[in-house]
């Protein structure tokens, strides 16, 4: 599904990515892990066609395709979803009319005509229950006014909403309570099918109790240097990061 | 070349004399000697004056427009050249056309609660001492060439008058069409009388009907006395070929309350110069506005808002968005005098340019000489946030939608804030149109009622669903 290969990225002539290999196939959920500062969310927001970041060398296809030819709106089509580490409030948009809009964006693509409202409305309704997000949020603007936790499962219901074939969510469980943690983790769970892949990036295991992948990788300074099962997550959280640093040198 | 149209100007003036006085009192014909010498002294606005320093007419001053004494085209059937159709909303259309009333069945109405609707040169024979008692007692013919010019020169516009303790059966819509085949230099006078208690919405709509040169130095002068309310929209869609110096004056008396919109869809230049005297305690102006602007177009939106007596408030809201080398200028000033304690006054403009040649100039002025008052003000010029956009687009959508979303969005909160709702439809109708390059100036009208909003995939008003 997800190719990353020898992946170099710059912003403003610093270095971020420095050599990333990473190969996600369907049905996977990987877990990305790592200290701040290393290049998670730069890997996330590379995938997703982000302004402002320079490529120098390196490739990713998706599902064959070379990502890079490919704009931000072209791969959200194409089933990749970001779920931000930060999600942004936009004011005046509401989130029924910003689904329904991004919904009709994704049949078209499909070649399918617009939802009907009575089967979009149902849609919103099943998903809505899903993440447990109050039907109020869902007639406010898009974020505007939403608590940490609110914007967090906002994301896994947009995610619901737009089932797509790879979703990546960065430090979805940062800001989290427990109970939000349960809410947000079995919403991914329930998405989780054969052909979807899911790229979990945290600092914490916390989320991985919860969410249990496939595989776990340690990102550190622009490089995965470890790679393992979901017993690695427990070992990153009883060691810390130190040990990678120093068999990183 | 401005000295031109001066000369011309002052010569015709001469030459028509009779015929521009023709249905004056005594105490008008005087007024106009009197604007008229005003004018030759004040000249028309220059770059010079602060007030007129982003808004330069000279070029189109320099055009060669032709004047009319009286009225061309009486024998029109208006409502066949034009109709308009918004669903549910019930309006007694008045028009003008190329300047002059149209009088269909008579030129002054006199409806059985007391409300009288008509022309403005009729109202100046037949109710001399309601207009006496208003005509230029608020424009500023003093400090402002075209407003003295056009009290010099306007011999037909709309007249309104309201009685005590009346509320307005319908919505009265005022279509302003222009229409000939030659550049036109129409002066409207415009006078709308509200009395005591009374109520009324009105929908003033500014339509060019075809693409000529024209320039419309257009007055209004409108009364509340005490209680009054008025609910008041200037809708503006004109072709890229005409200017607009629309001046209107507010003049409100104790406990009245002014809801007033300038909404600017499309217009080559467009200077609203608006007013507000509250003049008497309690009184309380909403003043929004909304300017979409692209081309090489430009609208001026001067606000002045004197705050006279205690315990009044205002809250002004204008938002524009600009496209190509558009440009668009917002003068807010707030006066507080000194009598005016526990004064509320709020001032905000906001502004999106979508190119690094559009400008805008936002200037807010707060002259407040009052201590026991709260006003704020505040004014920002930006560009799309690249967050949002980002955001948008990783959900799929384009980025010509992604932009439509949060242009819209931006426009809605003044579209929001429109009390009647089929007129409110109609205007976010007209307001996705335009934002998606769709809305044609040679359209009917303002409304645009036989164009209903096509479907479309790019689906915003989910009140409908």
């Amino acid at each position: 599904m997800l190719k990353i290969k020898n992946l170099h990225v710059s912003i403003e002539g610093k270095e971020i990515l420095r050599g990333l290999n990473l190969e996600v196939n369907p049905g996977e959920v990987h877990a990305v892990m790592g200290p701040n500062g290393t290049g998670k969310s730069t890997l996330a927001l590379v995938i997703t066609g982000r302004e402002g970041y320079e490529i120098t060398e390196g490739e990713i296809t998706y599902k064959g395709k070379d990502l890079f030819e490919l704009s931000t709106e072209e791969r959200a089509l194409e089933g990749i979803f970001l779920g931000f580490q930060y999600p942004v409030e936009i004011p005046g948009v509401s989130m029924t009319n910003f689904m329904r809009t991004a919904l009709n964006e994704h049949r078209k693509y499909r070649g399918l005509d617009p939802i009907s409202a009575a089967d979009f409305l149902a849609r919103m309704e099943e998903k809505r229950k899903l993440v447990d997000i109050h039907d109020k949020l869902t007639n406010r603007s898009v974020n505007e006014g939403f608590s940490g936790g609110e914007k967090k499962r906002n994301e896994i219901f947009q995610m619901a909403i737009l089932e797509p074939s790879l979703a990546i969510l960065d430090e979805t469980d940062s800001g989290l309570d427990i109970d939000a943690l349960k809410v947000v983790a079995n919403g991914v769970n329930k998405l989780r099918s054969k052909d979807n892949s899911t790229i979990i990036i945290t600092h914490y295991q916390r989320l991985l109790e919860h969410i249990i992948p496939d595989f776990v990788h340690v990102l550190f300074d622009g490089r995965i240097v470890k790679s393992g099962g979901k017993e690695l997550a427990l070992e990153l959280e009883q060691k810390g990061y130190e040990w990678l640093k120093a068999e990183a040198v | 070349m401005e000295t031109e149209l001066k000369e011309k100007i002052t010569g015709l003036f001469e030459k028509n004399r009779e015929r521009i006085f023709s249905n004056d009192p005594p105490e008008i014909s005087h007024l106009r000697e009197e604007s008229f010498n005003r004018f030759l002294e004040l000249d028309f606005p220059s770059t010079r004056l602060e007030g007129w320093k982003n808004t330069d007419l000279k070029k189109v001053l320099g055009r060669d427009y032709n004047f009319y004494f009286e009225p061309l085209d009486e024998k029109i059937d208006f409502d066949k050249i034009f109709q308009c159709e918004v669903p549910d909303f019930d309006t007694h259309i008045i028009s003008l056309y190329n300047g002059w009333y149209i009088y269909r069945d008579k030129p002054l109405v006199k409806l059985p609660n007391g409300t009288i609707i008509g022309s403005f040169a009729k109202a100046l024979k037949e109710y001399p001492e309601i207009v006496l008692k208003h005509f230029n007692k608020y424009a500023k013919n003093r400090v402002n060439g075209l407003n003295a010019l056009n009290t010099a020169y306007a011999q037909d516009g709309v007249f309104i008058y309201v009685p005590d303790g009346v509320e307005a059966y319908k919505t009265i819509q005022m279509v302003n069409v222009l229409n000939r085949e030659d550049d036109l230099f129409v002066q409207n006078r415009n006078l709308v009388v509200l009395g005591k208690n009374s109520k009324l919405t009105l929908v003033h709509c500014d339509d060019s009907h075809n693409f000529k040169s024209s320039f419309t130095n257009s007055v209004t002068e409108i009364y509340l006395d005490e209680g009054s309310y008025l609910n008041h929209y200037k809708l503006q869609n004109l072709n890229n070929n005409t200017s607009l110096i629309n001046s209107t004056f507010f003049q409100q008396e104790k406990d009245s309350n002014l809801s007033t919109f300038a909404i600017s869809l499309n217009g080559g230049l467009i200077r609203n110069d608006l007013n507000i005297t509250l003049n008497g305690s309690g009184s309380n102006a909403d003043v929004f506005g909304l300017y979409l602007v692209d081309k090489e177009q430009h609208v001026d939106n001067q606000v002045y808002i004197d705050h006279a007596k205690p315990n009044c408030t205002s809250n002004e809201l204008f938002k524009g968005i600009l496209d190509d080398q558009g440009s668009a200028v917002f003068n807010g000033h707030i006066l507080v005098r000194k009598d005016a304690q526990k004064t509320n006054a709020y001032q905000t403009n906001r502004n999106i340019l979508l190119t690094d040649k559009a400008t805008v100039n936002s200037k807010p002025f707060l002259e407040i000489y009052a201590d026991d008052v709260r006003c704020s003000h505040g004014a920002t010029v930006g560009q799309l946030d690249d967050n949002a956009m980002f955001y948008i687009k990783s959900r799929g959508i384009s980025e010509y939608n992604a932009k439509l979303l949060l242009m819209y969005a931006f426009a809605a909160e003044v579209i929001n804030r429109i009390s009647i709702a089929p007129l409110k439809d109609r205007i976010d109708d007209l307001v996705k149109k335009r934002l998606r390059g769709e809305l044609a100036v040679c359209d009917q009208c303002v409304l645009h009622c036989k164009n209903q909003e096509k479907k479309y995939e790019f689906n915003i008003d989910m009140s409908k669903i």
